[in-house]
């Protein structure tokens, strides 16, 4: 990882950690938490879109996946907490690897349908297999994040344990496309064939990449559930899968800098135009809208640009978003 | 009543809801024959034929042959202005920039329509009376004829479109290759947006026949969107004749699990046809194999 993102990274650390200082407000505070949260969804994401050139519409079920395992085994069968949460990422793993493996190998975007079909049959099946999940009136009374015997019990407190999990995410990625898998996930986003053809294997290449985000997505749920100790289908339902996906866009393809701003913007602008929050759906679908005609390569791509002054030296960095198919 | 009887019913009813789902297929399949992309706001537009076939109908007192029409006509303007505008607009052309696109349009139709119309769901008489007819032993509800016979009427007049006209034909070239489409003359940009136009009035048509049996709300447009695009994959998709016989088999393959198994998961079963077939068949039933694996 370069210089400059390593500069960029202890900035951002000491900025998001000495927040709490001026914000004392437990409201703002659990937005941040949340927005923390969804940058983990988004990181992952990011890396899917970025590297692999393919979209998930279903990681509201990762999520949610994560959210409900972590939350029923902890909570009816008193399992552990942490062990609880690493079982729910490797049940996530393995499910987001049999999604992957066919639909990776397919060009264009059968992997969006098929995760969206996902993400209603998971839905479908929290709501209606009330026994075990609540069903649509939610799962109460989840454990609260502890370690060591140390509660998480305000969002004070839980706001240095999630933004903690959300920056060592960042600078686990931010290493990740800086190492050989990552150059390896550069050459294969930028031309599919010329990376097979140097020895790459591009198709298990995609599926890890799928398989990572949905870990991440489900440790953000987990984490989700052990904090509001409360939850519910709707907050799983397609809608949370469309609003990670603008984030990433927001913040532009393959820039991982500008999926973790789109999330802070994109989690604290709902908040502030609350009045109107009726009209969520419709201020997404516009967003969403807009930017990809007049800015496919995200919001802050131009902003971004100007402030790393284009950073040539480093090639694997902001890869040119490749998909997988061209309009002929 | 037997169990043959109960299956008979079954296949019955999945013919009826299978033909809506075949109008949703077609619809996909002329986008993507016509673009490459895959349209997501199909649904809304059967959500959007359902609503306005209630506002001119229900609240405007417009007789039901023009306020059909007027319907169609008025969802395939919402098609036609998804391409003019947001879509034409596009500065990135790829595909996934594009799909991305029409999931935005679609979220965003999706939050007008819950403003305009509210979110209570809605419904229309049906076409002809509710004095459901014995059929072999098994009762049919004349809607159902309504909607088999509507859309077998749509899919031979699609058929007599795509073989006997000058502008089908022309749009079959454009989906066979654009760039030799182009060469011979054809207005591809047009053909696109024609392509645009006529999904727009399928969908509208898929709404109104199936809004009588089902009721509509704002928000059913995803669902039916899905299970449309479900049927494509499963007959082959950008395959008009797979397009059909994905839906009718998906609407039967649905009402006999629903019937036999359990209501509960019934939705969740398309979504499990959808995953099988691209496991084993991504080419679909009817598909020519032409899927290019990258």
């Amino acid at each position: 990882m370069g210089t400059k993102n390593k500069i960029c990274l202890l900035i951002y650390a000491l900025t998001i950690f000495s927040l709490p200082a001026i914000l004392r407000n437990n409201y703002h505070l659990m937005v941040l938490n949340v927005a923390a949260l969804n940058i983990l969804v988004v990181i992952g994401l990011s890396l899917l879109l970025g590297y692999a050139g393919q979209i998930s519409l279903g990681h509201a079920a990762f999520f949610g996946l994560g959210a409900y395992l972590s939350a029923i085994f902890t909570t009816t069968y008193s399992l552990p907490l942490w062990p609880t949460i690493l079982m729910a990422m490797v049940i996530t793993a393995m499910i987001a690897y049999l999604i992957g493996i066919p639909t990776l190998k397919l060009e264009g975007h059968y992997l969006v349908m098929a995760t969206l079909g996902f993400n209603v049959i998971i839905y479908i099946i929290l709501i209606q297999f009330e026994a075990v999940t609540g069903g649509p009136s939610g799962f109460a009374g989840i454990p609260r994040l502890q370690v060591g015997g140390w509660t998480f019990d305000s969002d004070f407190k839980v706001y240095f344990l999630v933004w903690a999990i959300s920056i060592g995410a960042l600078l686990l990625s931010l290493n990740l496309i800086h190492s050989r898998v990552g150059r390896a996930m550069a050459a294969l986003s930028h031309n599919e064939i010329a990376a097979r053809c140097a020895g790459i294997d591009t198709e298990g290449y995609k599926v890890k990449i799928f398989v990572l985000s949905a870990i991440l997505a489900s440790l953000a749920g987990s984490l989700y559930a052990h904090y509001i100790t409360f939850i519910s289908p709707g907050t799983f339902s397609f809608f949370y899968s469309i609003q990670v996906v603008t984030m990433v866009l927001v913040g532009g393809v393959g820039s991982l800098w500008g999926a973790v701003l789109g999330a802070i913007l994109l989690t604290i602008l709902p908040e502030v135009l609350h009045a109107v929050k009726e009209y969520n759906v419709l201020i997404y679908g516009f967003i969403l809208m807009v930017v990809l005609v007049f800015f496919p390569r995200g919001l802050f791509s131009g902003i971004m640009e100007v402030f790393a002054q284009k950073k040539t030296a480093a090639p694997g960095d902001s890869p040119e978003p490749r998909f997988s198919e061209k309009r002929t | 009543m037997t169990l043959s009887l109960q299956i008979f019913q079954f296949i019955l009813s999945g013919l009826t809801t299978g033909s809506t789902y075949a109008l949703i297929a077609i619809g996909f399949s002329l986008i993507h024959n016509a673009t490459g992309i895959v349209n997501f706001a199909q649904g809304e537009f059967v959500m959007l034929g359902g609503m306005f076939m209630i506002t001119f109908y229900s609240f405007l007192k417009i007789p039901m042959l023009p306020a059909f029409f007027l319907t169609v006509l008025a969802v395939a303007a919402i098609g036609q202005l998804l391409e003019r505008g947001p879509i034409r607009a596009a500065k990135s052309k790829e595909i996934l920039i594009l799909v991305m696109i029409t999931v935005g349009a679609s979220i965003f139709i999706k939050g007008l329509s819950m403003i305009f119309w509210g979110k209570n769901p809605m419904t229309l008489p049906s076409f002809s009376g509710e004095t459901p007819l014995i059929l072999g032993g098994a009762a049919v509800m004349p809607q159902s004829i309504w909607i088999f016979g509507i859309t077998m009427g749509v899919v031979v007049a699609l058929n007599y479109f795509f073989k006997g006209t000058m502008t089908g034909k022309a749009m079959r070239a454009v989906a066979a290759s654009r760039r030799s489409a182009m060469l011979t003359g054809i207005p591809v940009d047009r053909m696109i947006l024609l392509s645009f136009t006529l999904s727009g009035a399928l969908g509208a048509v898929a709404g109104i026949i199936l809004t009588p049996i089902t009721t509509t709300s704002y928000d059913i447009g995803v669902m039916l969107g899905l299970k449309g695009f479900s049927a494509a994959i499963l007959g082959g998709y950008g395959s008009m004749p797979g397009a059909v016989v994905g839906g009718l088999l998906l609407g039967v393959l649905e009402s006999l699990a629903a019937g036999l198994i359990s209501s509960e998961y019934k939705d969740a079963l398309a979504f499990l046809i959808l995953l099988t077939v691209l496991f084993f068949k991504p080419s679909g039933i009817l598909g020519q194999g032409r899927l290019r694996r990258v």
